[in-house]
């Protein structure tokens, strides 16, 4: 039986259908050396793949070179992420290369990846386990390299910030394989000092090899259980590292680090002093409030005048005074006019008048008027004044009063 | 160092952070001016005392930069870290 022939585009087409519904081949990586490699005007990039035994072509086009972070060169070891189809014009099946990267940093961009997504999972990057900054650390730990210009920075600006502040060294590898076993122990160490409030774990600046101890699982794991809060300080304006998720507190450089885990002590000092203002400008408003209460009341009448009403009653006796001399003055001027009617009166009333009319004075030894029949004894001598001339007389009987 | 009479033993124990909380807090309470005249006196006493507790605590702190020795052990040691020591 004739088979049925293909063309030899059907063929192609059907290929590259099987191809393209492969699981594996649509979304893959590959790790091989760079050769052939051709940048073509258009901005696309042609080049192959190979290894000891094969090879593949690869494109990759201009929209997805543009992110390449790398210059590719001929014999490098990348690794290359796309999906496999067919060139139908050449009959060849090719890589589609959308990302690319140098065989050793992929690996180390992958592992860091694949890391901060399993911690993530954990929970140890959660903003709940996130610690606030004590506002007066007693003493402040470096977690850094004794020699280079990260510590000394961190020194500068801590001791600008904050004169008499307690800094604690933990010295520590910060590269290198040895570095981050060094850095969990020197973190472990310091915290371990009494007194010790916040930490600063960092490094300067460096291309992601130099810094790749700071992405290391363990150092996370100490960082995040680690009873004081730890700044981190890593020298990478944009890039972070797992420590600095790990960290309470992220700071871009170590000179950042010591300005956010020392404080100014001129601020705080300001910050009292105008507390001690406010309140004595409180405390004055409230002393001028009972002040100006106690005024108003002393302005009423009653407290203002307290003697006024004494004052009214003694210009009432005064008044009264006043005319009660006005009055006698008056009367005496009023009597001047009767005193012949008055002297008559007064005549009348005269002992010696009284006397005319028939009445005797009697007095006794002493000159004293007797009144009181029993104040002499009979036998007293008593003088007796009449109207004209006087009797001596002696007593010869007492009869008192009838009662 | 004797202790200043206005302070109670409860504010002599404050961190500097504690004692500038509740610092803040009189003020808020004096400002608000609905206080008896004996409690608005009583209140600035507190302040005063605890404004100066901040003060012992600005000062307390000794200047000082160490380094420790022997990380591995239990309490490591510290010794004075000289600024000619970072090359």
């Amino acid at each position: 039986m004739r088979r049925q022939a293909l063309t030899v585009r059907a063929l192609t087409l059907y290929v590259k259908g099987v191809l393209d519904r492969d699981e594996l081949l649509t979304d893959l990586w590959v790790q091989g050396e760079l050769s052939n490699f051709k940048a073509h005007t258009s901005g696309h990039l042609y080049f192959t793949l190979k290894d000891e035994v094969a090879q593949v072509r690869c494109v990759m086009f201009r929209s997805a070179a543009q992110s390449l972070r790398f210059r590719p060169d001929h014999g490098m070891k990348v690794l290359a992420h796309g999906y496999i189809s067919v060139y139908e014009r050449d009959g060849n099946y090719q890589l589609y290369v959308r990302e690319m990267e140098p065989a050793g940093l992929g690996a180390l961009h992958l592992a860091y990846e694949q890391l901060k997504e399993k911690l993530g999972a954990e929970g140890l990057f959660d903003a709940a386990r996130k610690r606030p900054l004590p506002l007066l650390p007693r003493k402040v730990g470096l977690v850094t390299s004794p020699t280079g210009a990260a510590l000394r920075d961190m020194i500068t600006v801590a001791q600008r910030r904050f004169p008499n502040v307690h800094l604690v060294l933990a010295p520590a590898q910060v590269q290198g394989a040895d570095a981050p076993a060094s850095l969990v122990q020197a973190l472990r160490a310091v915290a371990r000092v009494p007194g010790m409030d916040v930490v600063i774990i960092g490094r300067g600046g460096g291309s992601l090899e130099e810094l790749w101890a700071f992405n290391d699982e363990q150092l996370a794991r100490a960082i995040a259980a680690c009873p004081v809060p730890v700044v981190s300080a890593v020298g990478h304006e944009t890039d972070y590292t797992i420590a600095d998720f790990a960290a309470d507190v992220r700071a871009a450089t170590p000179s950042a680090a010591a300005e956010l885990a020392v404080p100014s002590k001129a601020e705080l000092r300001g910050a009292v002093q105008m507390a001690l203002g406010r309140m004595e400008k409180a405390l004055r408003h409230r002393l001028q409030r009972e002040r100006t209460r106690v005024l108003v009341l002393a302005q009423r009448p009653v407290l203002r005048r307290p003697l006024d009403r004494v004052l009214q009653q003694r210009q009432r006796l005064d008044d009264l005074g006043r005319r009660l001399s006005l009055a006698v003055a008056g009367g005496v001027r009023a009597g001047r006019g009767d005193l012949a009617q008055l002297a008559g009166r007064l005549e009348a009333l005269s002992p010696l008048g009284v006397l005319a009319r028939g009445y005797a004075i009697a007095l006794d030894r002493n000159g004293a008027v007797v009144r009181d029949a029993t104040s002499v004894r009979p036998g007293a001598e008593v003088r007796v004044l009449l109207h004209r001339g006087r009797l001596a007389t002696r007593v010869v009987s007492v009869e008192p009063a009838d009662l | 160092m004797p202790k200043p009479k206005e302070q109670s033993p409860a504010t002599a124990a404050l961190t500097f952070e504690s004692a500038l909380v509740r610092l803040e807090q009189v003020v808020r309470e004096l400002e608000s001016g609905d206080r008896t005249l004996e409690e608005s006196l009583r209140l600035f006493q507190e302040g005063v005392g605890l404004a100066r507790l901040c003060g012992q605590r600005l000062d307390e702190a000794e200047a000082k930069v160490e380094k420790l020795l022997d990380m591995q052990a239990g309490e490591p040691r510290t010794v004075p870290f000289a600024a000619g020591d970072a090359q």
